[in-house]
């Protein structure tokens, strides 16, 4: 028999209570190999306030390019201890910020690496379900040639593209943020769901 | 390389679209463009575990977590989760959080004038057996009072997030309880077309999981998202 899945509903304002144990604002210990990166940025709405209460998810690979997970089948080293799992809430100027390593090339559809990325998920009271979003890294030579990158108009790429926070002369801080609506509205992928 | 098996598309009308301006904070807040359909990759069928670091002591019993047990109607909330294809889904992680009985949530962004209750923080979690069996302690929450129009309140609910095998399987939805008149003037509740679909966001009363003399058990199943029965060519 074949069921259906069950539906989405909004995270609401209070998810704190019941999602902040597993909050997780540093994605790789001193163990894990990899270049630091530190990305920061925030979410704003139709009015271009900032939203402080959305929470973002973030999912990735080491820098080898493997996932801490069974179906991926690679031969590539997988640290012990290395999730690939952040979990980070706005503040209230709707300000986000996690430290993590940047990730190797993974297996596209069509058989070339994929550009190095990370998976995020964005939830929020409003949202009524999950907004399903990647964060690419800049100067990357692959980010021409990406799948994924290449189905979305090359006007929108940048949304998808973190840049080098200059202000800090800090190379290793990346800003991107997350636009709900508008000119530059963050582009959001369709994974059915 | 390996081919990637993916996740099945939902049923039509079975998941909210992103606008429904009935429930008034979707309106600046959904995106207007539509979303870029991409295939599954190793990225999308992957995704995080976390049996390993779960679970507390008391962290499926709510009515346990402080030195009295919080005020209001226990209940037992039980179920499985399953996928789309009825195999159970071992392993996984759930997370709940519910306003306590006065229907205050333990936040301070919760300003609705009724009391907090110190024995209650109205979160929970837990992970599935091998049979895709969970099973919560808690006591009933209270409806309450929110924004979005005149006279609006809330009906009881209990929020759950589950993430499953991979990142396209992750799920937050809501559970209703049976029987609550507040259920059909909800925004939120409505914001699915289906009206199957919603429906089955309202638990059953069980009689099963109730225990003689101590709580009241309803029954909710979680369905996750299953595969496509063929890879897809890579």
């Amino acid at each position: 028999m074949s069921l259906h899945a069950t539906t989405s509903q909004t995270v609401g304002p209070f998810f704190k209570i019941g999602l902040q144990q597993l909050y997780r604002d540093h994605l790789a210990g001193e163990l894990v190999s990899g270049q630091r990166v530190t990305i920061q940025g925030r979410v704003l709405d139709g009015d271009g306030n900032p939203v402080p209460d959305a929470i973002l998810e973030i999912w990735q690979a080491n820098a080898h390019g493997k996932y801490a997970h069974a179906e991926d089948t690679q031969d590539k080293p997988l640290e012990p201890g290395f999730k690939g799992y952040g979990r980070v809430p706005t503040s209230s100027d709707g300000s986000f910020r996690f430290a993590t390593i940047k990730p190797g090339p993974v297996p596209g559809p069509d058989g070339k690496p994929q550009a190095p990325h990370l998976l995020v998920s964005v939830f929020m009271r409003g949202v009524l379900r999950r907004l399903i979003t990647r964060i690419y890294f800049p100067n990357e030579p692959g980010n021409a040639a990406d799948f994924i990158l290449n189905l979305v108009e090359p006007a929108r790429h940048a949304t998808l593209i973190a840049i080098p926070k200059t202000s800090a002369g800090d190379a290793a801080t990346l800003v991107w943020n997350v636009v709900l609506q508008g000119a530059d509205e963050t582009v959001f992928f369709d994974l059915g769901l | 390389m390996k081919s990637v098996v993916a996740y099945r598309a939902p049923y039509p009308g079975t998941q909210p679209n992103f606008l429904h301006p009935p429930y008034v904070s979707s309106i600046k807040r959904a995106p207007t463009k539509p979303p870029v359909r991409i295939p599954y990759t190793l990225s999308e069928i992957t995704g995080p575990s976390f049996e390993s670091e779960i679970v507390a002591p008391n962290a499926g019993d709510l009515t346990r977590q402080h030195s009295a047990e919080p005020l209001g109607e226990r209940i037992i909330v039980s179920g499985r989760v399953l996928d789309e294809d009825n195999r159970p889904l071992p392993n996984t992680l759930l997370e709940i959080w519910q306003a306590n009985a006065a229907g205050r949530y333990l936040h301070a962004m919760d300003q609705h004038n009724a009391p907090l209750d110190p024995n209650f923080t109205g979160c929970g979690q837990a992970v599935t057996d091998s049979e895709g069996r969970y099973r919560f302690v808690t006591i009933r929450p209270g409806a309450y009072p929110w924004p979005n129009h005149h006279n609006a309140w809330r009906p009881a609910h209990i929020h759950f997030s589950l993430f499953g095998p991979a990142f396209a399987t992750r799920l937050i939805t809501q559970m209703y309880f049976p029987g609550d008149p507040l259920i059909p003037f909800d925004p939120i509740f409505n914001c699915t077309a289906d009206e199957n679909a919603r429906n089955r966001l309202i638990s059953d009363f069980d009689w099963d999981t109730t225990m003689p003399g101590h709580a009241l058990g309803y029954h909710f199943d979680l369905i996750l998202r299953g595969r496509e029965a063929t890879p897809m060519e890579e």
